[in-house]
């Protein structure tokens, strides 16, 4: 008993030094994650299998939240319970939360500067190309469909041009795509 | 209560987001844009920084709004927010993750969600590229105003780039010394 309860510990531990390189080495977040979380707990480790990468991301897909976080949580849960989640979890929240805290302070300090306004000026233009690449990515991995079609314009109309609270905006989404399955399952009966 | 906002508002954000990176920036603007807690621009900025550090930016946004509003506490409630969500609902699934992976109601609600999400971040581009390139509203003022040309010039330089896969952290330095340059060279009021 006395053993286990070390092994738990020890494992625990593990699982909290391994989340917490992933959490300080990954730039971006989200799918930039995978290839390391692959290398370090399939590989290395070996407390996961490859296929159960492919099962993770399916989950982390359609589950609420940043990747990231569905992720450690999941590995952590399978490789040793209860505390090896909140070990990994924990891990992989880490280094951004410091790094973070200590950006914010210096960056209220030098925002003012001549020089960091004109390059968050030229940064503010970059930061949108981004975004454009990223939902350019985003729509070509979505299975196209009308409904699909017609649910991207409702989304996009009703938060850019009818301001309707983004939370109601996704609510109705999910509905829509829940009946209209449902619909196209009954007819294909 | 500030905490307790922080914590509530982030948690709805954790809630409601599926999908990674940038899914998360629509719920984000209008939630704390609505709280008062960020301007449009200094969100944009921080999205910038987010990228050039480590770590998803789920919880650098939450850290950064949290500490920006409520310091220390503020950054712990506001990431341990939009965390919980995701750990408590992973917690349930991992248990028999099986049958969730067949389960048809999953699976319509998710053929909702994805092109949803490809909306919205679409009506995030038009609050996002209103702020940068019509920064005092829609007037035709701007066409005049040299600082419009140089940022609709970076921002089609830099989306060749990102279609080219360059990273994007070299994308925002070269932007930022552009910026600079532009700024000091034509002494830019911006």
């Amino acid at each position: 008993m006395e053993q286990k309860k070390s092994s738990t510990a020890k494992l625990a531990f593990q699982l909290f030094a391994t989340f917490f390189k992933i959490g300080a080495c990954t730039f971006g977040g989200g799918y930039a994650m995978i290839p390391l979380i692959q290398k370090e707990t399939a590989e290395k480790k070996q407390w996961i299998s490859n296929d159960d990468i492919l099962d993770i991301i399916a989950i982390a897909e359609s589950t609420p939240g940043p990747l990231a976080i569905n992720t450690a949580t999941f590995v952590g849960y399978k490789t040793c319970g209860f505390f090896g989640a909140l070990a990994a979890t924990f891990g992989v929240v880490l280094p951004s939360f410091l790094i973070i805290f200590v950006i914010s302070t210096v960056l209220k300090r030098f925002e003012q500067l001549q020089a960091v306004k004109y390059a968050f000026y030229g940064i503010r233009a970059g930061v949108l190309a981004l975004i454009l690449k990223a939902l350019w990515s985003m729509y070509r991995q979505c299975k196209k469909s009308v409904m699909a079609y017609i649910i991207m314009s409702f989304a996009f109309v009703g938060a850019a041009v009818f301001d309707i609270n983004v939370l109601w905006v996704i609510i109705g989404c999910a509905i829509m795509g829940l009946v209209s399955s449902e619909i196209v399952r009954r007819k294909s009966k | 209560m500030i905490l307790l906002e922080l914590f509530w508002t982030f948690f709805k954000i954790g809630a409601f987001t599926f999908g990674g990176g940038y899914a998360m920036l629509p719920l984000i603007q209008s939630e704390v844009e609505r709280m008062g807690w960020l301007g449009k621009a200094e969100l944009i900025d921080f999205i910038a920084v987010s990228e050039s550090t480590p770590g998803p930016f789920a919880i650098n946004i939450s850290t950064y709004v949290g500490r920006t509003v409520g310091g220390f506490f503020g950054a712990v409630c506001s990431t341990l927010g939009v965390v919980v969500p995701s750990f408590v609902i992973i917690l349930i699934v991992a248990r028999f993750y099986a049958k969730f992976k067949e389960n048809k109601t999953v699976a319509g609600v998710m053929s909702g969600l994805k092109p949803a999400v490809i909306g919205l971040i679409g009506s995030a581009i038009v609050s996002v590229g209103t702020t940068v390139l019509f920064p005092n509203g829609y007037t035709f003022s701007v066409f005049s105003d040299v600082s419009f040309y140089i940022s609709a010039g970076i921002t089609v330089l830099c989306s060749i780039l990102a279609f080219k896969k360059v990273h994007p952290i070299l994308i925002i330095c070269l932007s930022a010394a552009i910026g600079i340059a532009a700024g000091y060279g034509l002494q830019l009021n911006v």
